[in-house]
């Protein structure tokens, strides 16, 4: 690591974020007409996500490289990870947007349209409708019909949630391996890590399947499907990009990038790793069990 | 030479006007990471949708100039307040107080630049991109979003025109945009303040962008998420916002107002640090109460996070918690009334002088006071019943935006531009432009007021007739304040091109790093941190 002394490394102009701005542009134009049925709707989106990932894959390659040739001091590592600790939380505050839907909808909507808050608008509006949560029976079933039956929690969501757990335990023991100069046990630990999540992955897959094929909890299966759906969905999202993540760490570890006054990457990892660990605790909670 | 003045000679580049081709002047502003261009990056494009956005009211004025519908049918009527309140929010005023902050934080805490400069440069370049995917909507088959900038399901959800789902992305990418460059932007204050430049040292606009920073990490998040709900709904048969499946179109309300309240605040915490700057300046006294107007922007920020329902009154919500948001509602113009007698008081037993500037700030204070007061009136509950969905509303947005978001920073450009080019602007046509706009604002706006309390609802594009005669007046002013502007545009550009040459304190009054380095300032300044005075 450079001397305090040696001046804030300000990057030289450089193509890689207006490549970005043209992939994103591309990815949503692109998912708009998808979902407009326009034929080359998913091959502008494919082509967005493309350029995107290859923007990514550019530009972390140039801020690693830049790392690698000694241009980073310490202050442009509290850069880093002060940028890091921010952009989490603007994700926490994403996934709070969908808990505060998931709150609002078992707290006051189904409920109120039950009448157990105020008989008015029940009485106006189907009558017949018994709040429950889940949502197994929606207000106008004949239009969203509310799935027939769930999954247990304590099946594979909880295998899930021990999954995600030991993998947060796995890249804890990969970082004192790290810290500690103990290279197998921070190879090993990381490995253990990415194959837990990318289990966690298959069996959600699984779950959405069953979901589908048998238990007839869809996205159009009223709020408990839209709310289970995008709660778990984003989160799945989120474990890949972790999880890939991840694997970049563990591929970088085997080049022996880094050591333990120069980690910031993999500390970012493990960081956005527990992240998207403790969203799947919130989402076990109040989604699966509660 | 030593190390560091190689590194420098390195890092010194053409100034941005000097000769070049055309690839090379493209290459230049497209991949540049330095914050200076950066920010006059995101003025230029601010100042641009200001006249498209502007171009947009007048049509709009020049329906309302007369009962009947005389200029454009119905249906277009509602996308032209559709998208003339979004480009005036997220392309006008949030690109010029970004911009405002890519210039002037570095300079103001001795940084050599941004925490994380290309990073910043992918923040700019994004706007465009979106701004157009906004705009092509109003091109579409259907027709271009026609539901109020507000997007309220279930208008937008089962009934918005196909061009609604374009308009979604585009949300999301300037949600995008603004996420990565408040990080960058808080990052920045708290990791590249020159040492000696601690916390209470800072400019009061710096203070200002680290609550904004803030705040739009709390609120863009939670806007991506009510629009991915609302691309949900549209197309994926999910019940977020449908009571038929279990949802509540006030969800939607709820979770956007989240949103829609402390971006106000994102709008106006900007303008009060360029106040807070300027009157100082002109005042030739130092800020009033400097500790407490740091204190009162935080609690702005933090009350703005917890009072989003006062949009919501006439919606049903229950007693208990309109009286909960009506109080809190009340109370934040505590701070903000803190503010404003701190700026007075600092105008109090001052040397003033009266450049466009303060002129500008001077009329942000009464002006925006005004809009603030009509605030209050709406946060009571039982009057907004009156109020929601009137004129007033429209009459108290416009004045506390218009004098004052717009006002605070066409002041602020006024009062810096010098600085960026070395220019100084032509100071009698700034003072024909603060005049005209400043009477042409209130002839606009101010009549709204009585429009409201007569009963004119809002985003109607024809009315009863006995709102005809008011409904002219302000129509008459919106097109005086159009055609001042372009007195700005022309000195703007006139001052870059051949305005007098400026000093590096260009103000006597001024103080600050800023104003320490030359004008124009050098390409990459303190790239070694300057000494700081305890």
């Amino acid at each position: 690591m450079a001397h305090a002394q040696s001046k804030y490394f300000v990057p030289k102009p450089s193509y890689w974020p207006l490549l970005g701005c043209i992939g994103l542009l591309t990815f949503f134009v692109g998912a708009a007409h998808w979902l407009h049925h326009v034929w080359y709707g998913p091959y502008l989106l494919f082509l967005g996500a493309t350029i995107v990932i290859m923007m990514m894959i550019g530009w972390f390659g140039r801020v690693i490289h830049e790392n690698r040739t000694g241009l980073h001091n310490d202050q442009v590592d509290h850069s880093f990870r002060w940028g890091m600790m921010w952009f989490i939380y603007s994700e926490v505050l994403f996934f709070a947007c969908f808990f505060g839907a998931l709150f609002y909808t078992r707290l006051w909507s189904v409920p109120e349209l039950g009448g157990e808050l105020h008989p008015i608008t029940h009485i106006l509006l189907w009558s017949d409708f018994t709040a429950q949560w889940p949502l197994m029976r929606t207000p106008d079933n004949s239009e969203f019909t509310g799935p027939a039956s769930l999954s247990s929690p304590w099946g594979i969501p909880a295998l899930n949630t021990l999954l995600l757990l030991s993998s947060g335990v796995a890249v804890t023991i990969a970082h004192w391996g790290l810290r500690h100069g103990k290279r197998a046990v921070l190879i090993g630990g990381l490995i253990i890590s990415i194959l837990l999540g990318a289990t966690f992955l298959f069996c959600q897959g699984m779950e959405y399947h069953a979901a589908y094929t048998e238990h007839g909890l869809t996205l159009d299966a009223g709020s408990y499907g839209s709310l289970f759906f995008i709660l778990t969905g984003f989160h799945g999202a989120h474990v890949t990009i972790g999880a890939t993540f991840l694997t970049i760490i563990l591929m970088r570890s085997l080049a022996g990038h880094f050591t333990a006054d120069n980690q910031f990457a993999f500390e970012a990892g493990t960081w956005y790793w527990h992240f998207v660990d403790v969203v799947w605790l919130m989402l076990f909670i109040f989604v699966y069990w509660l | 030479m030593t190390m560091s003045t190689q590194h420098d000679a390195a890092l010194e580049q053409p100034h941005p006007n000097a000769r070049r081709s055309l690839a090379g002047f493209l290459k230049h502003w497209l991949f540049t990471t330095n914050h200076k261009d950066i920010g006059t990056l995101y003025l230029c494009l601010s100042l641009t949708m200001f006249f498209v956005g502007g171009a947009m009211a007048l049509v709009i004025r020049a329906e309302l100039f007369q009962p009947g519908m005389k200029v454009v049918d119905p249906d277009f009527y509602n996308v032209l307040i559709t998208m003339h309140g979004l480009i005036m929010l997220f392309a006008v005023v949030m690109p010029a107080g970004v911009g405002l902050a890519n210039w002037q934080i570095p300079m103001m805490i001795g940084a050599p630049d941004m925490a994380l400069p290309r990073l910043n440069n992918m923040s700019f370049w994004i706007l465009p991109c979106a701004i157009t995917l906004l705009a092509s909507t109003i091109l579409m088959k259907g027709g271009g979003p026609n539901f109020g900038w507000t997007l309220y399901a279930p208008l937008s959800t089962a009934f918005g025109p196909p061009s609604t789902d374009f308009l979604i992305f585009s949300v999301h990418m300037l949600g995008i945009s603004s996420i990565l460059g408040s990080i960058n932007i808080i990052v920045t204050i708290i990791n590249m303040r020159a040492p000696g430049m601690t916390w209470m040292k800072l400019p009061m606009f710096v203070w200002t962008w680290l609550v904004t920073a803030f705040l739009l990490l709390c609120i863009m998040p939670v806007l991506a998420g009510a629009v991915t709900m609302m691309l949900a709904d549209r197309n994926f048969g999910t019940t977020f916002f449908d009571a038929a499946g279990g949802g509540d179109p006030l969800l939607y309300q709820h979770l956007f107002w989240f949103f829609g309240h402390p971006e106000v605040y994102v709008l106006i915490l900007p303008a009060f640090g360029v106040i807070s700057q300027i009157i100082p300046t002109f005042s030739r006294k130092k800020l009033f109460g400097y500790g407490l107007m740091v204190i009162a922007t935080a609690a702005i920020a933090f009350l703005s996070l917890t009072v989003w329902a006062h949009h919501m009154f006439t919606t049903g919500v229950p007693l208990g918690a309109e009286l909960y948001f009506m109080y809190a509602t009340m109370l934040i113009a505590v701070p903000t009334g803190i503010k404003v007698f701190n700026w007075v008081a600092t105008m109090y037993r001052g040397s003033l002088s009266f450049e466009t500037p303060m002129l500008f700030a001077i009329a942000f204070i009464f002006l925006f006071t005004l809009g603030g007061f009509t605030g209050v009136m709406m946060a009571i509950a039982p009057s907004d019943y009156q109020y929601h969905d009137s004129y007033f509303i429209v009459a108290h947005f416009h004045y506390v935006l218009v004098p004052g978001a717009i006002f605070a920073f066409l002041g602020a450009i006024y009062y810096w531009l010098p600085k960026w080019c070395g220019r100084m602007y032509d100071e009698r046509l700034g003072q024909w432009h603060f005049w005209l706009t400043f009477i042409a604002t209130n002839v606009t706006f101010f009549p709204m007021h009585f429009l409201g309390l007569a009963g004119m609802p809002r985003r109607i594009p024809d009315y009863a007739l006995q709102f005809s005669n008011f409904n002219a007046v302000a129509s008459v002013g919106a097109f005086i304040f159009g055609f001042a502007q372009l007195i700005f545009l022309y000195n703007v550009i006139h001052t870059i091109r051949s305005g007098k040459k400026a000093t590096a304190q260009v103000w006597d009054g001024a103080e600050g790093l800023e104003w320490t380095l030359s004008s124009p300032p050098p390409y990459h300044s303190f790239q070694t941190p300057p000494k700081i005075a305890p």
